[in-house]
């Protein structure tokens, strides 16, 4: 068994998909920020069997809860002060993304006009269905 | 201030409001012949669309007022790398409305995002075509009486036709709507829009040959397989000649149902059925001069006759 310390002070994002936390890693930018991140890939879970877990010593404000909840909703936000658990967030699908994702479709105006932000908008809730605002493309792959 | 996005942009009671107008203008031209003076249409079209932009022109000209534009990209500031939204906020200062084709998806909302002139969308890759739809929808309402309780056999290009896109997106508004969506396999009606149809409970089948369902229709509205929406230009080839509508397959419709078709036809409908009275595609063409006039005023609030739906004075937004 592999112990990781607990944080004072910041967050952990738990039940994670087993091996989608790298995913996670970058589309939080986490590689931008000079804290410590610890990544725990195939942790045990009574739920899942497998799951990742990120833990982040750093301000929760700093963390973009919408393109969390674009990636995976069901993601467990824990947050972290005097190194216990104060709160725990939920997520949910976000009604719009911008610039998360760029719109794939090759006759979508996205692709040639300079500056237009690639903004999704969310269609079907129950599905889970996101399209870009422009040319109503579906996106195909969330992450 | 409006602007025109989608045929979905203008609930039904205005659409209605809209036919009524056109309808008005139809019977009383004379009435609306200086309605427009001293205002300006420009009509950006980045790839090359003669009769839309024709039509549009003669809607304004008919109103009593003027045009500008450029009818392709190359003679346009697109050609030296210009954006759509410095464009559009350029032709603000020349123009008091825009009619805008555009080869991108999405291109004339960005430009409406920007600009501060009403800007409808004269048609974006195969996204959406609404004036065409309005177009169609008048020629039902004035040919057919009604908009409802129809059965709609939409035939060839599903797949990249914009104008059946919208138009679908358009009639799934009124009751008792069936559709038959007519297509070869790989110009299937895309699954965004079956997926709204079921999620609306409207009824539609989806069929390959014309021959098997022609008998039920109230209505055909053919489709020309295009050439630009291919980037492989053998599958174009092998599906341009998919249907072709004649004089054999329409013996087997109903005497009251009309064919319909965007223009321009190709090989689709084959021209011994022209003189067929089913036959509605040149009078959908005027109707679509009637259409674009009423919506030129009243997306400048020039309605004198019924209660304007915008608030936008006119006059050059700089």
């Amino acid at each position: 068994m592999l112990n990781v310390g607990k944080i004072e002070e910041g967050f952990v994002l738990d039940h994670i998909k087993a091996g989608k936390s790298l995913s996670i890693y970058h589309h939080l930018q986490l590689d931008k920020l000079d804290c410590t991140v610890a990544i725990i890939k195939n942790a045990r879970s009574s739920k899942k069997g497998r799951k990742d877990i990120l833990k982040v010593e750093c301000d929760i404000d700093t963390l973009n809860l919408d393109i969390l909840g674009f990636i995976d909703h069901t993601i467990t936000v824990n947050v972290i002060k005097d190194g216990r658990i104060v709160e725990k967030r939920q997520l949910s699908l976000p009604k719009e993304i911008k610039n998360v994702i760029q719109c794939k479709n090759p006759r979508c105006i996205t692709s040639i006009e300079q500056g237009l932000p690639h903004i999704f908008v969310l269609t079907d809730p129950e599905k889970e269905v996101y399209r870009c605002k422009y040319c109503e493309e579906k996106c195909r792959q969330r992450w | 201030m409006r602007h025109l996005m989608s045929p979905l942009d203008f609930t039904v009671q205005e659409l209605e409001r809209l036919f009524d107008l056109a309808g008005d203008m139809e019977q009383h031209m004379d009435r609306y012949a200086h309605i427009c003076e001293g205002k300006k249409l420009a009509t950006c079209f980045y790839e090359p669309s003669t009769r839309t932009r024709l039509s549009f022109e003669a809607a304004m000209l008919n109103l009593g007022g003027q045009v500008l534009g450029f009818s392709d990209a190359d003679s346009s500031s697109a050609s030296k790398g210009e954006s759509v939204s410095d464009t559009i906020r350029v032709i603000s200062c020349y123009a008091d409305i825009c009619a805008m084709r555009h080869p991108k998806e999405g291109a004339p909302m960005v430009a409406a995002s920007r600009s501060k002139i009403p800007v409808i969308n004269a048609g974006d890759g195969g996204h959406q075509h609404p004036t065409q739809t309005l177009t169609d929808l008048l020629t039902i309402r004035s040919l057919k009486g009604r908009l409802s309780d129809l059965t709609i056999g939409l035939c060839g290009d599903l797949k990249f036709g914009r104008t059946v896109h919208s138009l679908i997106h358009a009639l799934s508004r009124y009751d008792n709507i069936r559709f038959l969506f007519i297509s070869p396999e790989e110009l299937r009606i895309p699954s965004y829009m079956t997926e709204m149809l079921r999620e609306k409970g409207i009824d539609y089948e989806e069929v390959i040959r014309l021959e098997d369902c022609i008998g039920s229709l109230d209505l055909l509205y053919m489709t020309r397989v295009q050439r630009e929406r291919f980037f492989n230009e053998e599958d174009y080839v092998r599906l341009k000649d998919f249907y072709i509508l004649d004089k054999e397959k329409l013996s087997l419709a109903s005497p009251d149902m009309l064919i319909l078709h965007p223009l321009p036809r190709v090989n689709e409908i084959s021209v011994e059925v022209d003189e067929d009275p089913r036959a509605v595609y040149f009078r959908q063409a005027q109707y679509g001069v009637y259409v674009r006039m009423a919506l030129i005023c009243t997306l400048l609030g020039l309605n004198p006759e019924q209660e304007t739906i915008v608030s936008y004075q006119g006059g050059n937004a700089c």
